[in-house]
């Protein structure tokens, strides 16, 4: 045998001999693929979708909205209300009302080394919350809370400085073991290293959902095991494990050769991904796409002379056949959008006013704001200025970058020169966008949460500017006094039924301003087993995992 | 020789330092902090968040103050902490370091051990068939993106033939060494296909040059058989800009390969660094990039050491 032949042979031979091993078929067990490796495990620090997601094995809010977009009690026994007497208007020290909201954490809740999770806990997540060495990123939710009272183990009161709709959503409240994080929070400004999360993630005295993480390699994988101590319903896998792979094609290949079992819709694979991999006819997987709270709009930079004339900004949305549009970018899964509320929220206006596209009525606006079409096509005002805008948004995102180019082309119909010019993510949101530095218009996205006050976005002093050091998050500077009458009205106003009538005219003011010009709400895609089942995508922030313990085999 | 070597380790130690400095600079200068980057997506952080976080992560602060801050503290041997992995950089580094220095020195041993003989003997029958067939093959492979060799390697060998593993650095729960070289073998072919490429191409001209030379016709015309004069004569002397080539690509190839990192799901420095500059993680980004530069210039200088083992001239100078 010549030497070439018997090097092929051996190197064939040896690939034979490793076959075997591959895979990991384990019974009971569920691989799922995530695009993303959470940036720590510490539930106050840093808040991404990622972390979202693998806590949601692992721990539950006191309060949360479900599938339905319902505020629930998920570690609490009984969601307080005005209602049922459990939260109630007082009158603070320094004269100006504040709402007392009385919770009962579940009874049989235990952390995974069986130590109780009781007001204690609560009392030390309030005091890390609010300090301002912790690292905590939204630190919004403890600083509206005057003062904690711990009635017993078990029930505690919360003072909140005002009275606001959202009095009973503490989503944020994120419940730290105080057995196991007291001593690393002695020095604060060294809490957010010293955490035992960072340093000994997968003690289980650090959880107390269905799940705990046995096994953590970080950047790669994460490998949960039921918790012994979890009080409610037991979950069906005996082992899940998080793989992280970060692009498409590779989540498609994983999913092929059988590592991977599924893909989270929350953080896997793009639309157009998921849309060609249903394309190719894979029987043994259901793809879902489901709408979520990622608002797609194009901000107008209301202080640009053009653009401070809502006729114009008008018009550009007359001018712009969203329908066509989302059906090139994402085969129709997605849906319009017609304000920052998503159609899904309860205080969803069904009548708002709508931007069917019309291009006679946008020339129409354009006409009566003074842009008279001139022989070259383009629009020019009576001083002779050219009707020119400048639309920029990230550079390398191609949904964003088709969208531009249908933009373009649909306005320089209407005789409106546009021109695009990109920048890469990190100087456009980090310089641009929230400098107020774009001269036009900038397409970008939103998260936001049900029933979301859209204060940061659209309130008046919340332009941001050189003299609050550019902060705040109206990037395009719009202002209205009647919009800013609006969100302390919403804010304020306890009452379901007239906050509903507040929302109608918040929206239908945002829809007359467009402040923004609403695309549309992006969709996830869900690629699950068929053999899943029980796996319901919320669309919004809170993650499928946190409702694990439903989650079951049916072969 | 050991003066010379010195005299370099001492250049490469000013090197490292005026490059920590334009690093750190270059970094920091690039626009968008990582507070305001959180914060463009997330209406719910107020503005009162973001100016305490700035404050806390000292990022309120000039960057020539951070970095004489930096610079102090690694001199003792601390590098900071890293803002994306909430750990200390070195132990962020560890395993990144360790699985790219895993896959680089595979993938060019493998890249090296085949292209250049099969570079030498192409050289040898050059503007012959077996010259046409290498230099098609060598074409190909570079021509070839190395992402597209990696999703058609794990097609064939993850999904179609189930031979290999399709991502990752070893099975869950840890399966040993064969493990870990199962993994490993995807990314490394895909790596070693495009190095191929490169250095045969290199290997070929070097050698053609080398063999036209006056030298091999008189080591010839004194009675030396051709493989003598091939191995012990041409191909030392062809080896020296290939050996200059290979020590400028250790630094890209430690930093530049993310698209292999991506492709098969490997935690490796070429990610750990991308992610790290594009998520203003400065202390992260600064090591990765230093550690990248120390390759190069470590590079540079095994292969001034080379030289001298190669061509004893070169070291007597």
């Amino acid at each position: 045998m010549s030497p070439c032949r018997h090097f092929v042979l051996s190197v064939f031979s040896l690939l034979l001999a490793l076959a075997p091993q591959c895979g990991w078929a384990e019974t009971n067990q569920l691989v799922i693929g995530l695009s993303q490796f959470p940036t720590n495990f510490n539930p106050l620090i840093d808040t991404t979708v990622a972390k979202s997601y693998v806590l949601g094995f692992a721990r539950r809010p006191l309060t949360l909205y479900d599938k339905d977009w319902n505020l629930v009690c998920m570690l609490c026994t009984q969601l307080p209300t005005i209602e049922n007497g459990q939260a109630i208007v007082e009158v603070q020290p320094d004269g100006h009302k504040g709402i007392a909201v009385t919770y009962t954490i579940q009874p049989d809740a235990r952390w995974g080394d069986g130590v109780p999770v009781t007001t204690k806990d609560i009392l030390f997540s309030w005091k890390v919350g609010v300090h301002p060495d912790s690292g905590v990123s939204h630190g919004e939710m403890f600083r509206r809370i005057r003062s904690i009272d711990a009635k017993d183990a078990k029930t505690f009161t919360v003072h909140l400085n005002k009275v606001s709709f959202d009095y009973n959503a503490i989503n944020d409240f994120e419940i730290l073991p105080a057995h196991m994080e007291e001593d690393a929070f002695s020095t604060p400004a060294d809490y957010k290293n010293k955490s035992r999360y960072e340093t000994d993630p997968t003690n289980p005295g650090l959880y107390f959902g269905p799940y705990h993480p046995t096994t953590v390699v970080r950047g790669q994988y994460i490998v949960f095991e039921p918790n012994p101590t979890w009080y409610g319903k037991k979950p069906a896998f005996g082992k899940i494990i998080v793989k992280v792979i970060e692009t498409t094609p590779a989540l498609e290949a994983n999913l092929l050769s059988g590592d991977i079992d599924m893909v989270a819709g929350e953080l896997g694979m793009t639309v157009d991904g998921a849309i060609a991999f249903e394309r190719r006819q894979r029987p043994e997987w259901v793809v879902t796409y489901k709408p979520e709270l990622f608002y797609e709009q194009i901000t107008a930079n209301v202080e640009n002379p053009i653009l401070a004339d809502k006729r114009v900004r008008q018009a550009l949305l007359y001018g712009l056949d969203r329908q066509t549009l989302i059906q090139q970018i994402s085969q129709g899964k997605q849906p319009i959008a017609n304000s920052d509320v998503s159609a899904m929220d309860w205080c969803a206006d069904p009548n708002i006013k709508t931007y069917a596209f019309d291009p006679k009525k946008a020339a129409e606006l354009l006409d009566a704001a003074g842009w008279t079409i001139g022989s070259d096509g383009v629009r020019r005002n009576a001083k002779g200025d050219k009707l020119a805008v400048e639309l920029m948004t990230t550079a390398g995102n191609r949904s964003r970058e088709a969208i531009e180019l249908i933009a373009q082309q649909a306005w320089k119909r209407l005789g409106i020169e546009v021109t695009l010019r990109n920048q890469p993510a990190r100087t456009f949101f980090g310089d641009t966008v929230l400098k107020h530095a774009f001269p036009s218009l900038a397409l970008f996205a939103w998260s936001s949460f049900p029933e979301s006050l859209p204060r940061t976005t659209l309130a008046s002093d919340m332009a941001p500017v050189q003299a609050n050091n550019f902060a705040g998050q109206n990037t395009g500077g719009y202002k209205n006094p009647e919009m800013d009458r609006l969100l302390d009205a919403i804010e304020g106003e306890l009452d379901k039924e007239r906050r509903r009538s507040l929302w109608y005219q918040l929206q239908a003011l945002y829809a007359e301003d467009l402040p923004a010009l609403p695309l549309t709400f992006h969709a996830v895609p869900f690629v699950l087993p068929k053999w899943l089942k029980g796996v319901e995508p919320t669309g919004h922030q809170y993650p499928t995992t946190l409702w694990v313990e439903n989650w079951r085999i049916e072969k | 020789m050991l003066r010379h070597v010195s005299l370099r380790l001492v250049q490469s130690l000013l090197t490292l330092l005026v490059m920590s400095f334009l690093i750190y600079g270059l970094i920091s200068l690039m626009p968008g902090d990582p507070i305001s980057l959180m914060a463009a997506g997330s209406p719910s952080m107020t503005p009162e968040d973001v100016a305490r976080l700035k404050a806390l992560y000292g990022i309120d602060r000039p960057w020539t103050l951070r970095y004489g801050h930096w610079l102090g503290a690694a001199l003792e041997g601390d590098l900071g902490y890293s803002r994306l992995s909430a750990q200390s950089v070195t132990s962020t580094l560890i395993s990144p370091l360790t699985n790219s220095l895993a896959l680089m020195t595979c993938a060019l041993s493998l890249a090296l051990l085949i292209a250049l003989p099969v570079g030498v003997l192409a050289a040898l029958r050059q503007g012959r068939a077996l010259d046409h067939v290498f230099n098609i093959a060598a074409f190909a492979a570079i021509s070839l993106p190395v992402f597209w060799i990696g999703l058609v390697f794990i097609i064939i060998f993850a999904v179609g033939l189930s031979w290999l593993p399709a991502s990752g650095v070893e099975t869950v729960g840890g399966g040993g060494g064969i493990d870990r070289l199962r993994h490993l073998a995807l990314p490394v072919l895909a790596l070693a296909v495009a190095g191929f490429g490169h250095y045969m191409r290199y290997m070929r001209a070097s050698m053609i040059a080398v063999l036209r030379q006056d030298w091999i016709r008189t080591a010839r015309a004194k009675g030396l058989s051709w493989p003598q004069v091939v191995l012990r004569h041409a191909m030392r002397n062809a080896l020296i800009p290939v050996i200059t080539i290979l020590s400028l690509d250790l630094g890209t190839l430690f930093s530049g390969i993310v698209v292999t990192e991506t492709v098969f799901a490997y935690p490796g420095m070429g990610k750990l660094i991308y992610d790290a500059v594009t998520g203003a993680d400065y202390n992260l980004a600064l090591a990765g990039l230093m550690l990248a530069t120390g390759l190069t210039l470590s590079g540079s200088l095994l292969a001034d050491c080379a030289y001298g083992l190669l061509d004893p001239r070169i070291g007597d100078r």
